[in-house]
């Protein structure tokens, strides 16, 4: 008996192996969770696009519930989402804030006129300080704060309409009515 | 119409197959002779329709036949014609395809060289063969076919992932494969064993060779990965412990394992069911391995364009192969395993030593490589297990087994005295020792943490290289004659074992050296810079826009590199944009000799009107040793095929009559 | 995206090296301590690069890296310890960016991992070892005579051959 559940083992571990494939096979393994997720917004001090000394730093955002969207001129799979953002932004209804990111301001504002811009106003992180403040790491991304200046979402790569209406919506009206 | 063809021989092959993995195996079941002489006929045939398939994908490909979806996507016009043979293996369906062609020849090899195994046993093992080539034709025909249509035609095709446009890259895969494939003749004639109940010394001879040769196939493959990553990807490294490389290191340890029992298994009849088990583990994680790569549960750098429903597809297949060989496993493994007795010190013991240390290498690194899955797919955060990991678990192992090398080789079968082998071991262990301690010293190493290191690998080299010797010298010293007669005396098997033990020393010292002494300087250089590293001077001397690439246009870099104030040559690395990604591929250019390398790759270019570059120039010693250790140990296992024994038993036994009645292992059925 | 990738490495290598004034006919390393560029080269091998993955921080030429590096530098230039360097890395990256993942409770199993299967295979082979020795002899079938005839042929032609 002993030696029949030895012989057992090489097909449990196999079993327990397969087990995790079927769950892994629907992981995205190039995606990573934000450990700022929870946490206060990283402070920062950034000039807008449109003029060069306004500055703008977290606590401009204090008691409103805002969205992060970095972007750059250069960044391809960025012009796919940007169509969602024009066309969503009075569905979003709440602040858009561009961070034009490693970006030159001239690229970044012939990039607006030409696509549209749905933000608010864009912070511009030339040197990509901020950005590795962020831990940015594929642009496009997109991160949601509450009215705390907490992250409480971050999305990775081209929003699309259906996870703005599957998830980011739902979550900016749970975060206003907090 | 040619990919039609090609189609349709695939067809006719997965009905072949079909026929192969059914019909001999139920009549070796019920005794039907007629059913059974099946086997060779189909593995055969089919394998000429593999084989023209193959040929019309390759024809397809030649041709440009752009309205063949694979052709369009992996090659196009201006790609050379020895890279576009290599692309028709070179995407996801052409790969697989390459597969069942091994497959196929494997089998087909199979049927021809057993003419001396009994009916039934060549009926089961290429009736496993054929079941097991039946999944992977349906996985190519239902979800990656090579010869899909593409409509509207495309007047030019993409290219070939520009990484793949090398000699090295071209060889890597079809030798891996090979290995890969080999496996499933010790897994068809494992299982073939357990199905027959027939679990003895003679089914171990039988499937020696044929793991040895696969063996021998994986090295070589491996070894021109790494050699190709060393020379390709342009910053001097050799091995990353990427998933894929893990994925490939998994069935070699495994496979290294299975060589060493099968020869106790032949020579003591013991250790049956554990052999079983690591055949039919080494080529199952050859299938894992290719689910890995393939389904995207992984990242990797190998990104084959992954597709869930192909994921899911080859997960029920590896459940099917893998799981029934090892329900198999479980239920008809014999009830008796202890034939043969030996002694705590005896060559038995050392290999089963080095069985469970090769196995708990294999555990370890396929731990390392499913980690991050494993806290992924219970919600527990995602990490990153990478080189310093492996290397902080691997290394230790192998020293032990390093250890354990040295005394397997002179230990007696079933006991060897304690005395007598200490005896034996002393003058090696002295020498070991010595050299182990004073050559990091002598080489001018005086930080303990780097003295350690240099003699931890230098003492497993030496160690295994003296007691090799210790080895050779015993066995003359038994001997009358000649030296040079005495030397000739020896069969090949035993020489194949010191080569590949000798192999893994020069190995060690490769990689010790080049970890140890390696030298690297990243810097921006003008034309007329210099710079030093490792003895040598290298002097940037311009750099000139070539259009020398069929579709590539490149930067091409010239370097004086200089010794002593002498020229030595010219070395001239490359930065290509290949027309079709407008990626920037990095061409390293090295000066490679017995004692290291001289590397230069090309940065990016510096805007400052003085044409400068940015350039790391490498300095690499004993690095080609450790290709150099990888090459022996195949020439070991060469040498070990190419045993007279195998050529005479091969005779005999056609000779014989072999059924159950008489074998000699003694095993109580 | 690449090509834009590339221009940005260019500007960063430019901007940093334009601080080194020297213009001798030797090569200009891009960093003048060797000291320190030999710390940061050595933690950068232990970041993982997370745009292309599988290359660390010091193999990859992307532009992330490129920026990572430059952090990297920067801080041991500061006189940070390499524990506030990877600290600040996983801070922003999480243990994601580590190739040496920190041993803690979920990967308890990866660091003891290696050792729990060699205590089983040690085990496993305490275990047969003992079986076998413990035996009296061969287990002994008494050959037929065809056996035995092929016996005799066998040994006569592997007397030579050991392994």
């Amino acid at each position: 008996m002993k030696r029949k559940l030895l012989l057992l083992i090489p097909l449990l571990v196999f079993v327990v192996l397969a087990g995790f494939f079927v769950v892994g096979l629907d992981r995205n393994p190039r995606e990573i969770p934000s450990p700022l997720i929870g946490k206060p917004v990283p402070k920062f001090s950034l000039p807008t696009l449109s003029d060069e000394n306004k500055i703008i730093t977290e606590k401009d955002f204090a008691g409103q519930v805002w969205l992060l969207n970095v972007w750059a001129s250069w960044c391809v799979s960025c012009r796919t989402e940007h169509p969602v953002l024009v066309e969503n932004a009075e569905l979003i209804g709440v602040p858009i804030i561009g961070l034009n990111y490693k970006d030159k301001r001239s690229d970044g504002v012939a990039w607006l006129a030409r696509y549209g811009d749905p933000y608010s106003f864009s912070i511009v992180d030339a040197d990509g300080r901020f950005g590795i403040d962020l831990g940015v790491y594929g642009v496009p991304e997109t991160f949601l704060m509450d009215k705390q200046g907490v992250v409480r979402y971050k999305h990775t790569g081209p929003i699309t309409i259906e996870s703005l209406r599957a998830v980011i919506i739902p979550k900016i009206k749970e975060l206003k009515e907090q | 119409m040619i990919p039609e063809i090609g189609q349709f021989a695939l067809i006719l092959a997965l009905v072949l197959v079909l026929v192969q993995g059914t019909l001999p195996l139920a009549g070796a079941a019920r005794g039907i002779p007629a059913w059974m002489s099946l086997a060779r006929r189909t593995a055969q045939s089919s394998f000429l329709f593999l084989a023209l398939a193959f040929g019309c994908l390759l024809y397809s490909f030649i041709i440009n036949d752009f309205s063949v979806l694979n052709v369009a996507t992996n090659s196009n016009t201006h790609l050379p014609l020895h890279y576009r043979i290599a692309a028709s293996w070179g995407s996801h369906e052409g790969s697989i395809m390459m597969w069942v062609l091994m497959l196929g020849m494997w089998s087909c090899a199979v049927s021809i060289f057993s003419r001396h195994l009994p009916e039934e046993v060549v009926a089961r093992v290429l009736g496993v063969m054929g079941l097991v080539t039946t999944g992977l034709l349906l996985f190519m025909l239902l979800t990656s076919n090579p010869f899909e249509r593409l409509f509207p035609v495309p007047l030019e095709g993409r290219d070939l992932n520009p990484l793949l446009q090398d000699p090295g890259m071209a060889l890597h895969p079809p030798t891996l494969y090979m290995g890969y494939v080999g496996f499933s003749v010790a897994f068809a004639f494992a299982v073939a064993a357990l199905l027959g109940g027939r679990l003895d010394a003679t089914w171990a001879r039988w499937s020696r060779p044929w793991t040895t040769l696969a063996w021998c196939f994986l090295t070589v493959g491996i070894m021109i990965g790494s050699w190709w990553a060393y020379y390709e990807l342009g910053w001097g490294g050799w091995w990353f412990w990427d998933p894929v490389e893990n994925a490939s290191l998994l069935p070699w340890l495994i496979g290294t394992a299975l060589i060493h029992s099968l020869a106790v298994t032949e020579k003591r009849g013991t250790f049956k069911i554990w052999t079983v088990l690591l055949a039919i583990c080494a080529f199952s994680l050859s299938l894992l391995g290719t689910f890995l790569v393939r389904s995207g549960v992984l990242t990797s750098v190998h990104a084959f364009a992954t597709d869930p429903r192909r994921g899911m597809f080859i997960l029920v297949f590896l459940a099917l192969v893998i799981g029934g060989s090892l329900v198999l496993f479980a239920f008809r493994a014999p009830r008796v395993g202890t034939a043969g007795t030996f002694k705590i010190v005896s060559r038995e013991s050392s290999l089963l030593g080095n069985n469970i240390l090769l196995t708990v290498a294999c555990g370890t690194v396929l731990l390392g490589t499913l980690y991050p899955l494993f806290l992924d797919a219970l919600n527990l955060g995602k990490i990153s297990v990478g080189p310093p990991y492996f290397e902080a678990v691997f290394v230790p192992i192998m020293a032990v087994l390093v250890a354990l090398m040295g005394i397997g080789p002179m230990a007696r079968w079933k006991e060897s005295s304690p005395r007598e082998l200490r005896h034996k071991l002393r003058w090696p262990l002295l020498i070991t020792i010595v050299c182990a301690l004073a050559l990091p010293l002598v080489l001018g190493r005086t930080e303990w943490k780097s003295v350690a290191l240099l003699a931890l690998g230098f003492g497993m080299a030496f160690w295994i290289i003296t007691t090799l010797v210790a080895v050779v010298l015993e066995r003359l010293h038994h001997l009358q004659g000649g030296f040079t007669d005495k030397l000739r005396r020896q069969p090949r098997s035993f020489w194949g074992m010191i080569l590949a033990h000798l192999g893994v020393a020069v190995f060690i010292i490769g990689v010790t050296v080049v970890k140890g002494f390696e030298a690297e300087r990243d810097v921006r250089m003008a034309p007329g810079d210099t710079v030093s590293v490792g003895g040598y001077t290298f002097k940037f001397v311009g750099i000139a826009e070539t259009q020398e690439g069929p579709n590539y246009s490149a930067s091409r870099g010239t370097f004086d590199l200089i010794k002593d104030d002498k020229l030595v040559r010219n070395l001239y690395p490359e930065k290509r944009i290949y027309f079709s990604h407008g990626m920037p591929m990095t061409e390293a250019a090295i000066d490679s000799g017995f004692l290291g390398d001289r590397y230069v790759s090309l940065g990016e270019e510096i805007n400052d009107g003085k044409g400068s570059w940015s350039v790391r120039v490498y300095h690499k010693p004993f690095v080609t040793w450790i290709w150099l250790g990888c090459m022996l140990m195949t020439l070991g296992g060469i040498f070990a095929l190419l045993d007279r024994r195998y050529r005479i038993n091969m005779r005999k036994e056609a000779k014989l009559p072999l059924t159950g009645e008489n074998d000699l292992s003694g095993s109580a059925r | 995206m690449k090509r834009a990738i590339n221009s940005f490495f260019c500007v960063a290598i430019f901007c940093f090296l334009n601080a080194a004034p020297v213009w001798a006919n030797e090569a200009i390393p891009t960093e003048t301590d060797p000291v320190a560029q030999k710390r940061a080269m050595e933690l950068a091998a232990k970041l993982r690069c997370l745009v292309c993955q599988n290359q660390s921080i010091a193999e990859s030429d992307a532009e992330l890296a490129v920026d990572l590096r430059q952090q990297v530098r920067e801080q041991i230039a500061e006189g940070k310890s390499d524990k506030e360097i990877i600290k600040f890395m996983t801070d922003r990256y999480g243990d994601f960016v580590l190739y040496q993942p920190p041993v803690k409770g979920t990967t308890i199993f990866l660091w003891a991992g290696p050792l729990i299967l060699l205590l089983l295979g040690l085990v496993g082979m305490f275990f047969l070892l003992r079986k076998h020795a413990g035996k009296a002899g061969e287990a002994t079938v008494p050959l037929t005579d065809a056996e035995r005839a092929r016996a005799a042929a066998l040994l006569r032609e592997r007397s030579d051959s050991e392994v």
